[in-house]
């Protein structure tokens, strides 16, 4: 029943933006909307206003690295709609420089939530009236839930009791971080073992 | 305040809006926030909230943790409703895997998640009666928080981050007499209530702090992402237990609260008839208890019991996996929300078929309402802050993350 609606919003929508939605789809019963992220805007309004969507609540927008693609960065969108009782999810791609379009002219809410993807990942978002840092220190550099920023981070602070402040120093570890491979030896095991290359080689021979 | 200067016009224009800070620690702040009001006397013009004193870079963890250990980050976020949290990601894990846990271990959930509701709102309500002036209820509304919590304590060990709700099901089943107990604490707890309700809801102090205050209207809540007791406050019905109903609560009977004018009077009083609605709800989940297991019989996802382990080396190796390696889930992407005792919590959680989750982003509810601060305090006086503080209740375990 859910699933019959959301796909028939699927439609309507890509039927309304044929240029600018790129793909839709239904995984796990909820309807995904992938969009340019120059129509974003225009999508978002049209979901928020159209009677048969009326997605009037914007719960979240939050980003997503891919550090391989060539578009690293996935902006999403969750929405909710009281009225139809459903939820849709949209999402746009962008990378370090081209900004996102801000949706705060027509969600209040997106702004601390754009801050904060803009905060972690370094997404640049367009006509957002306050872009500042939100949830890391005063000062801080580099955007830490990127793919390649390290779960450590590059600083840590101390007391410096002769300077009488918080002192930043670089990151040191009494132990080097371990990241285990957890590729199991029993079962869903793609790759080779060394050594065992060998054997292929004089099979195929 | 304003008297002074009324029949000195010259000095008046002197007077210039200033800045104040407000935190970061504060006894009314309900924890680590600082905020940066621009008042004109006593009233405020803009609020600025500083937040991320309290950032532990939880989504980040997450990142580099298997899908179990990622649960025990969950009761550190909100830290007064923490099962409520894990359910989230319980769901939210068991919705990739497509896995559906035991009705027993269901009902449980409910059981427990109605237990939060109340652990959360009574630290909410005594400590905003607190904010606005009243010591009592806060001392009585421990030592019933304290009853509810050695429930926590006895079904998981831990009072607080009791990482009780696991994808799969829950980790144990209920200790022996417990329902027995549970159905002693719903017998005797609306008489406590009462006892909160006398003291507050008609209390000529308190509707004097909190009626007309921090007004809401319905648009404004939807607008701003407003969710949960913030929403409902308002006039909106919307409660994700009745309109998208998980795990139990389809079989549960009960009504949704809902305010009128949208002020921390209204929320309050929403709050209130929760509990009450709470009650009702454990007791339908003590009534219909199923017997039966209270985790998923799939040994690739939920260990074997201690007892198998003694004699089974299958049971062994399975234990022995999943508690290093874990399990692995399958790609896709899911966001889960429950409605959590603040409101819509939420975990967008994309899995790329490994063990660990590639993305989890974690929705809080007090997020977005302290992003409301701003228009809420418009125009009010300082003080008024302080009350509409208390009535979104705030977490910054969940606000920062």
């Amino acid at each position: 029943m859910t699933i019959e609606l959301l796909r028939a919003i699927g439609d309507q929508v890509a039927a309304a933006f044929p240029q600018d939605v790129t793909d839709t789809t239904i995984g796990h019963g909820e309807l995904m909307v992938t969009v340019k992220r120059g129509a974003v805007v225009r999508l978002l309004a049209y979901l928020r206003d159209d009677p048969t969507c009326l997605f009037q609540m914007l719960l979240d927008v939050c980003g997503v690295d891919h550090p391989e693609r060539a578009e690293r960065f996935d902006v999403v969108y969750n929405l909710l709609s009281l009225k139809h009782n459903l939820r849709v999810r949209v999402k746009a791609t962008t990378d370090e420089e081209n900004p996102v379009p801000s949706v705060t002219a027509l969600f209040s809410t997106a702004g601390w939530f754009e801050r904060e993807t803009w905060d972690l990942y370094g997404i640049y978002f367009s006509d957002h009236p306050d872009l500042r840092r939100i949830l890391t220190d005063y000062g801080f550099e580099g955007h830490p839930l990127r793919k390649d920023f390290p779960l450590t981070g590059y600083v840590e602070l101390r007391y410096d009791e002769a300077q009488k402040r918080v002192v930043y120093e670089p990151v040191k570890l009494k132990q080097e971080f371990r990241s285990f491979d957890f590729l199991s030896p029993w079962e869903g095991m793609n790759s080779v073992l060394p050594g065992d290359e060998k054997a292929k080689r004089e099979d195929g021979k | 305040m304003s008297a002074d200067g009324s029949d000195i016009p010259a000095a008046q224009a002197l007077i210039k809006s200033f800045t104040m800070n407000f935190g970061p620690q504060h006894p009314a702040a309900h924890g680590v926030l600082r905020l940066v009001l621009e008042m004109d006397g006593e009233t405020v013009e803009r609020a600025d909230p500083h937040i991320g004193l309290l950032h532990r870079g939880t989504e980040k963890l997450i990142e580099y943790k298997t899908y179990l250990q990622a649960v025990p980050y969950f009761d550190r976020l909100d830290y007064v409703s923490p099962m409520c949290q894990e359910h989230a990601y319980a769901l939210a894990v068991e919705k990739l895997l497509g896995i559906d846990p035991p009705p027993r271990a269901k009902m449980i959930r409910v059981l427990f998640s109605e237990i939060t509701r109340i652990l959360n709102h009574l630290l909410n309500l005594t400590a905003f009666a607190l904010d606005v002036g009243a010591i009592t209820p806060l001392l009585w509304g421990f030592e019933e928080r304290e009853k509810l919590m050695e429930f926590y304590e006895r079904v998981s060990g831990a009072r607080l981050h009791s990482a009780y709700f696991r994808p799969g099901g829950v980790q144990l089943d209920l200790p022996a007499g417990m329902i027995d107990d549970i159905y002693g604490f719903i017998e005797q707890f609306p008489a406590r209530i009462a006892d909160l309700e006398h003291l507050l809801t008609e209390n000529r102090i308190f509707k004097q702090r909190t009626v007309d205050i921090g007004i809401v209207s319905a648009k404004d809540a939807i607008d701003w992402g407003f969710t949960g007791p913030m929403l409902r406050g308002s006039g909106v019905a919307w409660d994700l237990r009745k309109s998208q109903p998980y795990d139990s609560y389809a079989e549960m009977d009960f009504d949704i609260p809902i305010g009128k004018n949208g002020d921390c009077w209204d929320r309050y009083l929403v709050r209130m008839e929760e509990m009450k609605q709470s009650l009702r709800i454990m007791k339908q989940a003590l009534d219909k208890m199923p017997g039966g297991p209270v985790r998923v019989n799939d040994r690739k996802v939920m260990p074997p019991p201690r007892e198998e382990m003694k004699s089974s080396m299958e049971a062994l190796i399975h234990h022995f996996k999943l508690y290093t390696e874990g399990y692995h889930v399958p790609a896709g992407e899911t966001y889960t929300a429950v409605e959590a005792p603040k409101g819509e919590f939420g975990v967008y959680l994309i899995a790329d078929g490994s063990n660990k989750p590639y993305r989890c982003k974690i929705r809080a509810p007090g997020f977005a309402f302290l992003q409301g601060l701003d228009f809420m305090s418009r125009g009010h006086m300082l003080a008024d802050v302080v009350a509409i503080i208390g009535s979104m209740d705030i977490v910054f375990g969940e606000v920062d993350r």
